[in-house]
């Protein structure tokens, strides 16, 4: 888990040692509420549900559960819910994706063609936010729905099949309640955390760079890639992460917009959770996502080479 | 020039900025459905998911569907509370590590970060294993989803607050011990009205994220049900249209607060240049 700090936002004044002002221990003081309200409500957490991933599978919420060191809970979990978690890893990738091509627009837009507007840009980039998630995702109900006018241009431009032909919709021109709308949910509700990283490190590039590049007569796609999109890298890494990761544990998505096949594994954790009480299989599902999840970021970050850009 | 090179130039010298703002209009595409369900008229027929008449109906009764009211007062309740203590905590955190020195800061800012980037299903179901463990009792309700909400807001405030505080221009508060201010007197007449604008957003983002939770809060909730409970529940019935009015009521206000923040921050900026 260590490495994930490599992507917190980079910081000038985190390496450099602070102002050496006031006393000796009120830095202590001043984070220590802080700090133990992480410490007992987010650290210690995840060590119960460690040790209740690995509680006697035989147990229930009335007669109690005992801990047996059932590692075999592990093994049952990846076995029945194996479908669900892949699905998760691929709608939530899909989404980062469609997020880091939408949001690659909006960022450079707001970064380098935005002017004066540039602060109203952003705040409208997070304005969204402050309408209930949940009921932001039922609007796409209605705006997916099988007489609306959305449906019925996709039809025309056959995307619908197109979409059929890759395996995202069924064969009946529907939208909703298909992986495509569960899809289009994700992206919908995570673009703002792909947004803001990617416009940090646009903003931070120095436009002379890019100038230098066409004045040496590359074109602006060449100049594009060879010069701002890898200085970029580090906001397409955290924008990357910020979106896949809440994507794959999203079930909110999957189930508003999907059917009964596109269930992520969110949803069987929280089902294992409330209606069936079964703590050990939710327990172990939900530490193997963990896991999945800081193994992906793991190999994403050192493919991507920027351990060191972050 | 022809005409039509000079629309390719304009074009291409606005493709980017268009394509943008649309991106933007895109994201605002379910507020504005939002708002327009506000004011739908749907007693003809069971489908909420189209528009059928315009009434005023949903604006002058809001709490008309069974539930829904003490739902919604649950949820400022808790987001009230949770703001208030996560802002509290959260700023005191925020200086201590912009500035003060002290072993541990780098393993602070790893656990300061590591709830923003954990999935909320994990959040929300260690939690819920911490609370049924047999130290806790089990007892699931107020309590629970206020504690959990505390937790999930910290990191964004310490992380906006921190955020205000490194962009802070030192001159100013050495400027006001050259005139003879004592420690407290430049806290409280130069650093913190600076740093205000940060906390107080800090606090919204707060309030909006804990009004908003439902995955962590369904998981710790009992048989407490916060305004999105309400809406997921009454999903499986048909959403009350009446829902929307909460919806686009809390967009107005926030929206509202953000410009009046704005507006109040500018000025302050221009008093401080003047």
């Amino acid at each position: 888990m260590t490495s994930t700090a490599g992507i917190a936002p980079a910081n000038p004044h985190d390496s450099a040692a602070p102002a050496p002002r006031g006393r000796k221990l009120t830095g202590y003081w001043l984070i220590l509420p802080a700090a133990l309200w992480l410490g007992v409500f987010f650290v210690i957490p995840f060590y119960s549900l460690v040790s209740s991933s690995l509680f006697d599978p035989n147990g229930s919420v009335l007669t109690g559960y005992n801990m047996t060191w059932h590692f075999a809970n592990y093994v049952d979990a990846i076995n029945d819910y194996k479908g669900q978690l892949w699905r998760s890893i691929w709608y939530a990738g899909l989404a980062t994706l469609a997020c880091l091509v939408i949001g690659y627009v909006l960022a450079y837009a707001i970064a380098f063609k935005a002017g004066r507007w540039k602060n109203l840009m952003l705040v409208l980039v997070i304005a969204p936010f402050f309408t209930s998630f949940l009921l932001r995702t039922l609007s796409w109900k209605l705006i997916l729905a099988d007489d609306g006018w959305v449906v019925g241009f996709a039809q025309t431009i056959h995307l619908t099949n197109l979409l059929n032909f890759i395996g995202l919709t069924g064969t009946d021109d529907r939208l909703l309640a298909t992986p495509f709308a569960v899809i289009a949910g994700l992206t919908y509700n995570f673009l703002p955390f792909m947004v803001l990283p990617l416009y940090a490190s646009l903003e931070k590039i120095d436009v002379r760079l890019i100038e230098a590049s066409s004045d040496l007569y590359a074109s602006p796609m060449r100049g594009f890639f060879k010069v701002t999109f890898p200085l970029s890298l580090p906001g397409v890494v955290a924008g990357t992460l910020l979106t896949f990761i809440p994507a794959a544990g999203d079930y909110i998505n999957a189930t508003l917009l999907g059917n009964t096949n596109t269930k992520m594994v969110g949803n069987v954790i929280q089902s294992l959770f409330t209606t069936q009480g079964d703590y050990a299989a939710a327990g172990a599902l939900s530490v193997t996502l963990m896991a999945i999840i800081v193994g992906l970021v793991l190999i994403y970050v050192r493919t991507s080479g920027t351990e060191d850009l972050v | 020039m022809s005409t039509l090179a000079r629309l390719r130039r304009w074009i291409g010298k606005h493709l980017v900025l268009g394509l943008g703002l649309l991106v933007l209009v895109y994201t605002f595409v379910p507020i504005a459905v939002v708002v327009l369900m506000s004011f739908n008229n749907n007693s003809k027929s069971k489908n909420v998911y189209k528009f059928q008449d315009f009434t005023w109906n949903n604006w002058l009764h809001p709490f008309k569907p069974g539930g829904m009211k003490d739902s919604v007062i649950l949820s400022i309740e808790i987001a009230l509370l949770a703001t208030l203590v996560a802002t509290i905590l959260g700023t005191l955190a925020a200086f201590a590590l912009s500035r003060h020195k002290f072993v541990g800061r780098k393993a602070a800012n790893l656990i300061i970060f590591l709830p923003m980037a954990s999935p909320e299903i994990v959040m929300g179901s260690s939690l819920l294993a911490l609370f049924v463990s047999r130290g806790f009792g089990g007892q699931l309700g107020f309590i629970t989803i206020l504690i959990a909400h505390v937790m999930f807001c910290l990191s964004f405030v310490i992380v906006t607050v921190k955020a205000r505080l490194s962009g802070l221009d030192d001159n100013l508060e050495q400027a006001a011990m050259d005139l003879y201010a004592n420690e407290v007197q430049t806290f409280w007449r130069v650093t913190f009205p600076l740093v205000l604008p940060g906390i107080i957003g800090a606090a919204l983002l707060s309030f909006s994220l804990s009004f908003d939770d439902f995955i962590v809060t369904n998981l710790n909730a009992g048989q407490e049900v916060t305004f999105p409970m309400f809406v997921y529940g009454a999903n499986q019935r048909g959403v009350p249209m009446q829902v929307n009015v909460i919806g686009t009521a809390m967009f107005v206000i926030a929206i509202a607060i953000v410009l009046g923040n704005e507006i109040f921050r500018r000025r302050q900026e221009k008093a401080l240049a003047a």
